[in-house]
């Protein structure tokens, strides 16, 4: 079967080289696309170098991929961040197709609750290591709990009630929502950003790879993202009500005659996303040591953003997508200048879609099958 | 319950037969005169430069941006999460065509400038006409990369192209055009847009916005009548037939590319009206207007107003906007304190908006005024149900 078909692929490209050249822009297309970035800007490195300092009155210029490999590090520790609240948007999109633009500001409520938490604690940069350690893994379970039930809360009030109405609906209240949980954040922290103590000393370094430097808010970063999103693996693909979750998430009809509780299921995807959302919000508080309640805004658009640029409704294209999309980031932050960055990232997504219009790694919701 | 069915049905004979036959026979014409004329002289009540008056000006505007956003969201059924960006070209094209922006530039059509000022000055309805042009290519382009895509992704697309040129819009100070002009003014403005002039009645003024009133208004007519005709013509009806289901629509024999390209381009040509009458009232044209807030904002008009219904996006847009431009900063700002409480109700403001958003959609999930379609549609689908129990409840299906 698949001999056949490559046969007359073959043989209708030959007869047509614009079919060819098509289908290998929309095989390879997306990939060199990718690529690009990091390529030209280590090639430029190596051949133009990059200026590190002034010696003499000359810039003291360097040719190597040290600068390409720090811009990578940390777009893999921010991107680590998007990932987690990537996380969230497709397991809501994936179980009731909405578009939840809440998540981002359950996201800010996150760092706030951290941020507060850990100064009712009194936790400060003086903290014994071992008091900061205890003292921030509480933070953190505490964030993780208040944005998991405030996700339960924001389903059951605004999204529950329009299960069968109009599927736009949902979409609005979603808004109510998302300028609710920013007004609170107003009034809670104020209406510009403020500054957190750097409790981590976040700048530190933990330990260079062949002179690119790893800070301490890369290594946490990372350190908080990889056992949740293992664990979240784990849930979803080898408990029950993990497997209920991927039966709703397919057709809630069926699995609710298979004798799944709907309700309860969607309920608990919108705890374990509100939850990573949480974590995030702690991780961010500690990586940029500012939160402020507009924040989960465009935290929310890049993390949406990853969540389809790896194909909606899939845990692990989250993951890609985050990271990739911290990437591009962190390239575009430190090439182009941050106040193209958005642009840069949105570009990326249109060449996606038009590439690869059901993401990198393949969407997983009702339609797909 | 058929009692009531035919108490209500007597009532309504009733009143029917009060009405004089001459108004029962063309009721809705009748009705849409009334409107017209009390939309005319409603100015006339309050003072030329009121609050109330301001608020309006703004509602109207954005009742053209909603009736836009409804052509692409409403029939053609593409979740358009980036119309800000018809806001943008609208505003830049009186920023571009009526400023002394472009200083090097000298060109003068009846605008309200003076002769000798630099700049590119063009009359307010050729600036009106140049937008539709730009907006109708720009919604164009943009819907292309969207023909393939599916639901949620077409928003997602159209959201990344408003962000685009929001960015571009803040940062155009960086691109250079040449002869030391830029593309846009970021975030600093550009300011001093000329006032629109029309021969015979003279500029217009921000003492006195009357004139304001009745441009906006008489815009509002135009795109209302050019909707309903949309609406029902031949290209309306392929917009809902796409909508309801594409592959069928397909079928059937209408060019899918073509329709849905005119309905960006339609769409987007009425965003581009509004933006050029509101960037001209706000007299600047600023970068950080451009933001994706808006979008939603006009979204949640047409959803809460009901999707794909003309005078459901009216309303919701009238609704929407007298309560963020007027109700909330106007009348009920100082409540708090009338109450002994120390805060202003501005600091609520969205708070309050989000609130309202929540509620309206969960006590009328299919929006205040529904189409008409649809609503048969919902019943149709409750009446087919109810069929099905009464079937399955009693075998001799002959009581139902």
């Amino acid at each position: 079967m698949s001999a056949i078909t490559a046969r007359t692929s073959i043989r209708a490209s030959a007869e047509r080289p614009l079919a060819l050249l098509r289908r290998y822009v929309g095989r390879w297309g997306l990939y060199v696309a990718l690529a690009a970035l990091p390529v030209y800007y280590g090639v430029h490195d190596l051949s133009h170098g990059y200026a590190v300092g002034v010696a003499h009155g000359q810039p003291l210029m360097r040719h190597d991929l040290s600068q390409l490999g720090f811009n990578l590090v940390e777009g893999i520790s921010n991107g680590a961040i998007w990932a987690l609240i990537a996380m969230g948007y497709t397991l809501v999109y994936g179980i009731i197709e909405l578009i939840n633009f809440a998540h981002g500001d359950v996201f800010t409520m996150g760092s706030f609750t951290a941020v507060s938490f850990w100064g009712t604690l009194g936790l400060t940069i003086g903290t014994s290591t071992l008091g900061l350690i205890g003292g921030l893994v509480l933070t953190l379970i505490v964030a993780m709990l208040v944005c998991g039930s405030l996700n339960v809360l924001i389903e059951r009030v605004a999204y529950r009630p329009l299960r069968n109405a109009p599927k736009l609906a949902p979409l609005i209240t979603a808004v109510g929502f998302s300028f609710i949980l920013q007004n609170v954040g107003l009034l809670w922290q104020g209406g510009s950003p403020v500054g957190v103590s750097d409790l981590i000393q976040e700048n530190n370094a933990v330990f260079h790879i062949s002179g690119v430097i790893v800070h301490r808010a890369d290594v946490l970063a990372v350190a908080v993202m990889v056992p949740l999103v293992v664990l979240l693996a784990w849930f979803i693909t080898s408990t029950r009500p993990g497997r209920a979750m991927r039966a709703t998430a397919q057709d809630p009809e069926a699995a609710r005659l298979m004798g799944i509780n709907v309700n309860h299921t969607i309920s608990l995807t919108f705890l374990i996303g509100g939850m990573l959302a949480g974590a995030a919000g702690l991780v961010y508080a500690l990586y940029e040591t500012t939160v402020w309640y507009f924040q989960g805004f465009e935290a929310g658009l890049i993390a949406f953003t990853a969540a389809v640029m790896g194909g909606i409704g899939n845990v692990r294209g989250a993951v890609l997508g985050g990271l990739l999309i911290g990437c591009i980031q962190q390239l575009s932050d430190s090439r182009l200048g941050p106040q193209w960055t958005e642009a840069v990232v949105f570009g990326y997504l249109i060449l996606v879609m038009t590439l690869q219009p059901r993401g990198l790694l393949g969407e997983e919701t009702r339609e797909a099958g | 319950m058929s009692e009531l069915r035919a108490q209500l049905q007597e009532w309504r004979e009733a009143i029917a037969a009060l009405v004089p036959s001459w108004l029962a026979r063309r009721w809705s014409r009748w009705l849409a005169g009334a409107l017209i004329v009390i939309g005319i002289v409603l100015p006339f009540f309050f003072a030329p430069a009121s609050g109330f008056l301001n608020a309006t000006i703004i509602a109207l505007a954005y009742v053209v941006m909603a009736l836009g956003l409804n052509v692409v969201v409403g029939f053609a059924g593409l979740l358009d999460l980036g119309y800000v960006a018809f806001y943008a070209f609208g505003a830049y094209a009186v920023g571009w065509f009526g400023s002394g922006f472009f200083f090097n530039a000298h060109i003068h059509v009846l605008s309200s400038a003076l002769g000798t000022a630099p700049g590119i000055h063009l009359n307010f309805v050729l600036i009106l006409l140049c937008a539709i042009g730009i907006t109708s290519v720009a919604g164009t382009i943009i819907g292309l990369p969207t023909l393939r895509l599916r639901g949620d992704y077409i928003a997602i697309v159209t959201l990344a192209f408003g962000e685009i040129i929001g960015v571009v819009a803040v940062n155009g100070t960086s691109i250079h055009l040449g002869g030391g002009e830029t593309l846009t003014a970021g975030n600093l403005g550009i300011s001093a847009l000329d006032l629109p002039y029309f021969p015979g009645i003279g500029n217009f003024t921000l003492l006195d916005l009357r004139p304001w009133y009745w441009l906006i208004f008489v815009i509002v007519l135009i795109v209302l009548f050019v909707n309903l005709r949309l609406r029902d013509s031949r290209i309306g009806r392929a917009w809902i037939a796409l909508r309801e289901d594409e592959i069928a629509a397909v079928s059937m024999g209408i060019p899918l590319v073509r329709t849905k390209l005119m309905a960006y381009a339609i769409g987007a040509a009425f965003g581009g009206m509004s933006g050029v009458f509101l960037g001209a009232y706000a007299t600047t044209v600023n970068a950080s207007q451009f933001a994706f807030s808006f979008s939603i904002f006009v979204l949640a008009m047409i959803i809460v107003g009901g999707l794909g219904s003309i005078w459901g996006a009216v309303l919701g847009a009238l609704l929407l906007s007298y309560i963020n431009y007027y109700l909330i900063p106007d009348v009920l700002n100082s409540l708090p304190r009338t109450f002994g409480l120390n805060f202003d109700l501005t600091q609520l403001s969205f708070g309050i908006f989000g609130f309202l958003l929540v509620l309206v959609m969960v006590l009328r999930p299919q929006g205040l005024f529904p189409e008409r379609r649809r609503r048969l549609e919902l019943t149709a689908e409750i009446a087919a149900e109810d069929a099905q129990l009464v079937e399955a409840g009693t075998p001799t299906a002959g009581a139902a």
